[in-house]
């Protein structure tokens, strides 16, 4: 029976309100009022362009490391990281480098691999920390870039305790995503095609830039042909710094900026995305994943063990990843689980990749008191970038987490979903994310990704080649901020780059 | 005029020089001249034990095989002790992964008894090898592999984009010399019975030539790796010329090298992280059961790349001026610290060689609750991790911590961040 898209339900039964989101996976130490006021204060909106904030060259507070003048600029512990603690990092980063082997091996804490997967190890994708990069043409591999897939769900597929929730359903064959690599004896699901269309536009200034518009194809499909209502979402590996500091953002402090009906009528919505939390087995809210869709750090990481490598995890418990019930040799297909560990990552090991991701630290910005680039600062709040880049919060106090408690950090993000236009849509929903929406990323360590990645390639899928590329891409919430760029004079849109490149 | 005359194969000549303050670039030169010759042996006792794989190959015995696997573990001695290099040296560390990754990606390559940890019955994916098959696909790419050459290895594995080279180096050419180790937590290594390589109907398990193709490709192509990386430290070697060409940046690589191996890896990702997963193969060398030997060398190339002395495989000590003798004469507290620690932790590695090579072998001291093997683990992680904040000090000592940032802003100011 066709599904149409129809009949994705927008039920609203006992929905959760949104005030009844908590941080549960943190072991929080409430905020005192006088707090709470001293934290209004440092984190208000500047009114002094002429130099730089208190406290805005630590964008990682007492977390931010040296910048290191080579490509491992990403790759840092937190800098108040004891030196045991330290320790534990550097297991976590051994689990993330780890190259899994296929099953039955000797080493059973290091086998399970797929049996389809995109890559052997975390740090195929994560190259460095940094961010992935899209496939320069028909023939370049996608290693750093996963298509993401759904159809619409069903009624089965709702989530009712969570208001305005899309309920989507993996694709019948394929599963959540494309695995395009395997282990011998299964057929590789297929392989990505991308090719790229060229667009001018005109910038003030008589000036022109060059976007690239990307059109993706799945070639050679392993296991017959895609479900009709198939919907695709490209994306690149997301850069990797300070994420136990956004982990550790109180959601009160998030869903403050929320504005869903635009109530304040400056044309930013924002809304938070909340999914369902496979740990604590309710509403949370979203943070993670380009459109906010898991509520944890350590889910996240479960999420990509699972869909990216075939490696389960006491949250994601199938030893065989993605593959869906019709892939039957998969499922057959030995697993690494089942041994003393149980799953083929255990508590233990998840943790410790957690404990890692958590800690790779945000470097320290560079030239804050230059004067064009505290002039582009002026620039950025004046377009209004900071409405959805909103520059700083002050993290949770924590009992355990002595690195990550009661920092003031300057991600620029706001961790809310936005209506990126159609140019950008990916058509896909994610939770209560519409096909449409994107979580704003984090803007810290911007200005590091050519020497960290080698190249300079921005936005969900990578589409964008530089940072004006990526403003010009704006749509829908940011169509106005994004006018503005394209007329402002070329001077000021020069110095709106350069801070951008100093975070 | 050099103070040295330049270390080859055959003589070798140590040259202190009391009488003079240490020379940067003379430590640096030694670290190249001890690296050349980590290598050049590296490449003497792969050489005999390629002698012994086609030994091996050309009469199948009990006694050949146990003679390469003798050669195996001699190979293994002067190798470790180059792993100190790895880290902060960017031509050894792109290169090693060819020659020493791990884990293994072992039933790519031969058969494995499909009890360990698949479903119990046969299941016929896992018989999907190298050795078994002599066309497969991986990743929509058909690989021919009716000849098993090293060219075939190296290619293995490109059809996952990105060098993940787990079928080459050391830890296949052990496998196929042991097999799998099927002992657990209990003492014992693999026990491949000669016969996998016997010709005619001696043969078992099956494609024996095949096994012996993919051992003498694996041994040829370990060979050749090692054969570059002797060149590279050579004379003209490119990486003698990266280190020495900027001798602040050599000595960074060089302590970088000895705190790298020493925590993270070491101390972190081979020791406290195979206790912590309780896997007796999350051990170094597993088939062989030579782990204990993999621990102790590894961090004997640490201590004798800072004192800057290296026994050969012939006997001969190549030494020389030392980043000791550097530390010594800005702190000679600090350099008599390091130099204690490095004796402590190598008496913690002592003991775990000791107790395995007497019965207790490495996979036991792994065993969930095994508290004696477990005490004597940590004491080489304790050792590890105490010796690394000595080298930290004496990176500081030396006047190189702020080398690898740009920026002179120093974030040790405790008013600068918000509280």
């Amino acid at each position: 029976m066709r599904t149409s898209s129809a009949t994705v339900f927008c039920l609203l039964f006992a929905s959760t309100s949104v005030q009844a989101l908590d941080d549960r996976h943190l072991n929080v130490v409430p905020r005192t009022d006088a707090e709470t006021k001293r934290i209004q204060g440092v984190t208000a909106a500047p009114t002094d362009f002429s130099q730089p904030q208190k406290f805005e060259s630590r964008p990682g507070g007492a977390a931010t490391v040296p910048v290191r003048n080579d490509a491992f600029a990403f790759k840092q512990p937190s800098a108040n990281l004891s030196k045991e603690d330290g320790l534990i990092f550097r297991m976590g980063e051994a689990m993330f480098d780890k190259l899994w082997v296929s099953s039955p091996s000797s080493t059973l804490a290091s086998d399970g691999l797929g049996p389809l997967y995109n890559a052997r190890n975390c740090l195929g994708c994560h190259q460095k920390s940094g961010r992935g990069h899209a496939p320069e043409g028909p023939d370049d591999d996608a290693l750093s870039l996963a298509i993401k897939l759904a159809i619409p769900g069903q009624q089965a597929d709702q989530i009712y305790e969570i208001e305005d929730f899309l309920a989507t359903r993996p694709e019948p064959t394929y599963g959540s995503q494309i695995q395009d690599f395997n282990l011998p004896g299964h057929p590789a699901e297929a392989r990505i095609e991308v090719t790229f269309e060229e667009l001018d536009i005109a910038l003030s200034g008589g000036k022109t830039a060059t976007l690239r518009r990307p059109s993706y194809a799945l070639k050679d499909l392993g296991y017959g042909p895609l479900h009709h209502d198939v919907m695709f979402s490209p994306r690149v590996a997301p850069q990797m710094i300070g994420l136990g500091l956004l982990d550790a953002i109180p959601a009160d402090d998030i869903l403050a900026n929320a504005d869903p009906d635009d109530a304040n009528g400056d044309g930013i919505s924002g809304r938070a995305n909340i999914t369902w939390s496979v740990e604590y087995q309710r509403p949370m809210l979203g943070r993670f994943g380009l459109k906010a869709g898991a509520p944890t750090l350590r889910q996240q990481s479960a999420a990509a063990f699972a869909a990216d490598i075939g490696i389960s995890t006491p949250l994601f418990e199938a030893g065989h990843g993605d593959c869906t019930k019709e892939q039957v040799e998969c499922i057959d297909a030995p697993h690494g689980d089942g041994d003393v560990r149980v799953f083929e990552v255990d508590e233990i090991g998840l943790d410790l990749v957690t404990f890692y991701s958590a800690n790779l630290a945000v470097p320290a910005r560079r030239d804050v008191d230059d004067p064009e680039v505290l002039r582009g600062k002026e620039v950025f709040h004046t377009t209004g970038c900071a409405s959805c880049h909103t520059p700083s919060f002050v993290t949770h106090r924590l009992e355990e987490q002595p690195t990550q408690s009661f920092q003031l950090i300057w991600p620029y993000t706001d961790m809310l979903l936005h209506d990126m236009g159609p140019d950008l849509a990916d058509n896909r929903p994610e939770g209560r994310a519409t096909g449409q929406e994107w979580r704003t990323p984090p803007l810290w360590g911007i200005g590091l990704t050519r020497q960290v990645s080698g190249h300079t390639q921005f936005l969900h899928d990578g589409r964008a080649r530089n940072i004006l590329e990526a403003i010009l891409w704006h749509g829908g919430e940011a169509q106005s901020a994004r006018d503005t760029v394209v007329s402002m004079p070329p001077a000021d849109r020069a110095a709106l780059i350069r801070f951008i490149e100093s975070l | 005029m050099t103070r040295h005359i330049l270390i080859t194969s055959a003589a070798v000549l140590a040259l202190t020089a009391p009488a003079f303050a240490a020379n940067k670039a003379d430590v640096v030169a030694n670290y190249a001249n001890i690296a050349a010759a980590k290598y050049e042996d590296s490449l003497t006792t792969a050489k005999t034990l390629q002698a012994a794989v086609n030994a091996l190959i050309e009469n199948p015995s009990a006694e050949a095989l146990h003679n390469a696997q003798g050669a195996w573990l001699a190979s293994r001695v002067p190798y470790q002790q180059t792993e100190v290099y790895r880290f902060g040296n960017a031509a050894v560390d792109d290169w090693e992964g060819k020659v020493n990754a791990w884990p293994l990606d072992e039933g790519l390559i031969d058969y494995v008894d499909a009890a360990y940890g698949g479903p119990s019955d046969e299941n016929p994916l896992a018989a999907l090898n190298v050795v078994a098959n002599a066309s497969f696909d991986i990743s929509g790419e058909t690989i021919d592999a009716a000849e098993i050459t090293p060219a075939l290895l190296e290619s293995l594995h490109e059809a996952d984009g990105v060098e993940a080279n787990v079928a080459t180096g050391y830890h296949a050419i052990e496998f196929l010399l042991w097999g799998q180790d099927m002992n657990g937590h209990n003492h014992g290594a693999g026990d491949r019975p000669w016969t996998d390589f016997a010709a005619g109907d001696a043969c078992t398990s099956d494609n024996c030539d095949r096994r012996a193709a993919y051992l003498k490709a694996a041994t040829d192509l370990l060979v050749s790796d090692l054969e570059f990386m002797a060149a590279q430290w050579s004379v003209d070697g490119e990486a003698r010329a990266t280190v020495s060409g900027d001798t602040d940046a050599g000595l960074v690589a060089i302590l970088t090298g000895m705190g790298s191996l020493s925590y993270g890896e070491q101390a972190g990702e081979r020791m406290r992280l195979g206790l912590l997963l309780n896997d007796p193969e999350e051990e170094h060398d597993c088939f062989s059961d030579n782990t204990h030997n993999s621990h102790y060398y590894d961090g004997l190339g640490i201590q004798n790349v800072y004192l800057g002395e290296y026994v050969r495989v012939d006997g001969s000590l190549v030494s020389g001026p030392s980043v000791s003798d550097l530390v010594a004469e800005v702190n000679a507290d600090l350099d008599a610290e390091l130099q204690a620690k490095l004796s402590t932790t190598m008496m913690s590695l002592g003991r775990i060689k000791t107790a395995a090579e007497s019965g207790f072998s490495y996979d036991q001291m792994l065993e969930r609750g095994n508290a004696a093997g477990e005490a004597l683990v940590m004491g080489g992680v304790d050792g590890l991790v105490d010796q690394t904040k000595s080298i930290e000090a004496a990176v500081k000592a030396l006047g190189l911590d702020q080398l690898a940032f740009e920026g002179s802003d120093s974030l040790d100011n405790p008013d600068a961040v918000f509280q």
